[in-house]
């Protein structure tokens, strides 16, 4: 029935079959946009946020997909300007990826801001002492920048491409491309490091502030690190699910090998910055301000040290080990356990940096402030992940995104 | 916001934040453009087309 829209010689399942692949998701893309609907209808009482608690689970999450997908900016980078060139055969799927997780967080923050009419302002009538408002500039900008490097790849659709104008814009913007990815690199340097940075100058929650360089808190320069270090993680684990969904070899093992070897250096050395950032913070930021750590893991039903060792150890340690060691890595099993641990080891680091630092008692009579999200905060959470599939989807079946994939086939 | 709105002031924060806005902005306007131009220059040459890739 779409045969002809098809990438050539590409096997696809039937379309019914994907059709109903993509009702199913859409279904919960429906549920999502009905609590989105509330939430600007209704307001944002329809969250369980209050004065106490401003960052709702939805902020984790936002921060979350701008950590994995830093694997667009970051294997943009190393593919357009370092000219590593073996990673033209992953970097249509980083790109992808980056585009579906970077149109999710402005989603995430159309929802937050509760009137989304009004969400010019922060262009306009800027706060220029605010690092939101840099998170809020760069991250617009550099949306801009990953529609741009997803478009070469939509015109390179099979009926697309044989429009002479678009098979040769397609071939011009391939051309300028290593000026929009420094361009993106230089975006995403700025607001990964502000959303970290946003942590890092809490003054009033010792358990989220830091000392650091001129304006800039550790935790700016850790986010960014972190983003680049784990984004070709979750670049990876994408690509495995792909396979894995589709019984296929797409993308040929010493490509998968480069990534995850580059990535396992970058986490090698942001876990040992990010140890020494949690040792000096334990023993001189903490007790400096009137805490004890303990003070920060202890009464409480939820947050307890599990989550610093969780964090450290099988976030980072593990990963990074097994990521570093070409034993280890070329074990398909491992490999597959160190990109799973990456990605919730950032997506933990985001959780704690954004929810539990709400959630630890500031005053000598405060409580721990233990969160629920309503129901319509789960939606509109899920309600990206939902999009995200049927996008990837409709990407897979339709676009080139795995050059190799014809020769691993006939391979086979 | 431009030095023209009534909120603009010259001061560090504003050059910052809006010189690298526009700065950025103007850059990927400028990609894009010769990206357009040159598309059009070559399509009127005759080239592209079917399966050249």
């Amino acid at each position: 029935m779409d045969s002809a829209l098809i990438p050539k010689g590409a096997n696809r399942c039937p379309f019914p079959v994907f059709a109903t692949g993509i009702a199913v998701v859409g279904v919960i893309v429906l549920w999502g946009v009905y609590a989105m609907g509330l939430c600007w209808l209704k307001g944002l009482n329809q969250t369980n946020m209050n004065d106490y608690y401003g960052f709702a689970l939805w902020i984790w999450a936002d921060l979350a997909v701008i950590a994995i997908g830093g694997g667009a900016f970051f294997t943009g980078l190393l593919r357009y300007v370092f000219g590593i060139d073996e990673l033209k055969n992953i970097i249509n799927l980083a790109v992808v990826i980056g585009f579906i997780c970077y149109s999710s967080a402005l989603l995430i923050l159309a929802i937050d801001i509760g009137q989304p009419l009004r969400g010019w302002f922060i262009f306009w009538h800027a706060n220029v002492h605010s690092m939101l408002t840099e998170v809020a500039f760069c991250l617009s900008l550099y949306f801009s920048v990953l529609t741009i490097e997803f478009i070469p790849l939509i015109l390179e659709n099979r009926q697309v491409d044989k429009v002479p104008f678009f098979h040769n814009l397609s071939h011009n913007m391939h051309g300028a491309m290593a000026v929009f990815a420094a361009t993106g690199a230089f975006l995403s340097c700025f607001h990964q490091g502000s959303l970290g940075g946003v942590a890092g100058v809490l003054y009033g929650r010792p358990f989220a502030v830091r000392e650091g360089l001129l304006i800039w808190p550790w935790t700016f320069f850790l986010f960014t690190w972190s983003a680049a270090a784990y984004g070709p993680c979750f670049t990876l684990l994408v690509a495995r699910m792909v396979e894995g969904i589709t019984r296929k070899k797409l993308v040929k093992d010493n490509v998968i090998q480069l990534l995850a070897k580059i990535s396992g250096w970058m986490i090698t050395t942001y876990i040992v910055a990010k140890i020494i950032d949690t040792l000096y913070w334990m023993l001189v930021t903490a007790p400096a301000l009137g805490f004890s750590v303990m003070d920060f893991y202890t009464d409480n039903a939820f947050y307890g040290i599990w989550i610093l060792f969780a964090e450290i150890v099988l976030g980072g340690i593990v990963p990074a080990a097994i990521l570093i060691t070409k034993k280890y890595r070329e074990n398909s099993k491992l490999l597959l356990l160190a990109i799973i641990l990456g990605v919730l080891g950032v997506c933990l680091n985001r959780w704690v940096m954004v929810l539990q630092v709400m959630a630890v008692p500031v005053m000598s009579f405060d409580t721990w402030a233990l969160y629920i999200p309503s129901w319509q905060e789960v939606a509109t959470t899920v309600l990206p992940v939902a999009y995200g599939v049927i996008l990837l989807s409709l990407a897979y079946r339709y676009l080139p995104v795995f050059p190799q994939e014809k020769e691993l086939s006939t391979e086979k | 916001m431009l030095p023209n709105s009534f909120e603009w002031a010259w001061d560090a924060g504003h050059l910052l934040f809006f010189g690298g806005m526009w700065y950025t902005i103007i850059i990927l306007s400028l990609g894009m453009t010769w990206c357009i131009f040159k598309t059009i220059m070559d399509t009127m040459a005759g080239k592209g087309g079917g399966d050249h890739h």
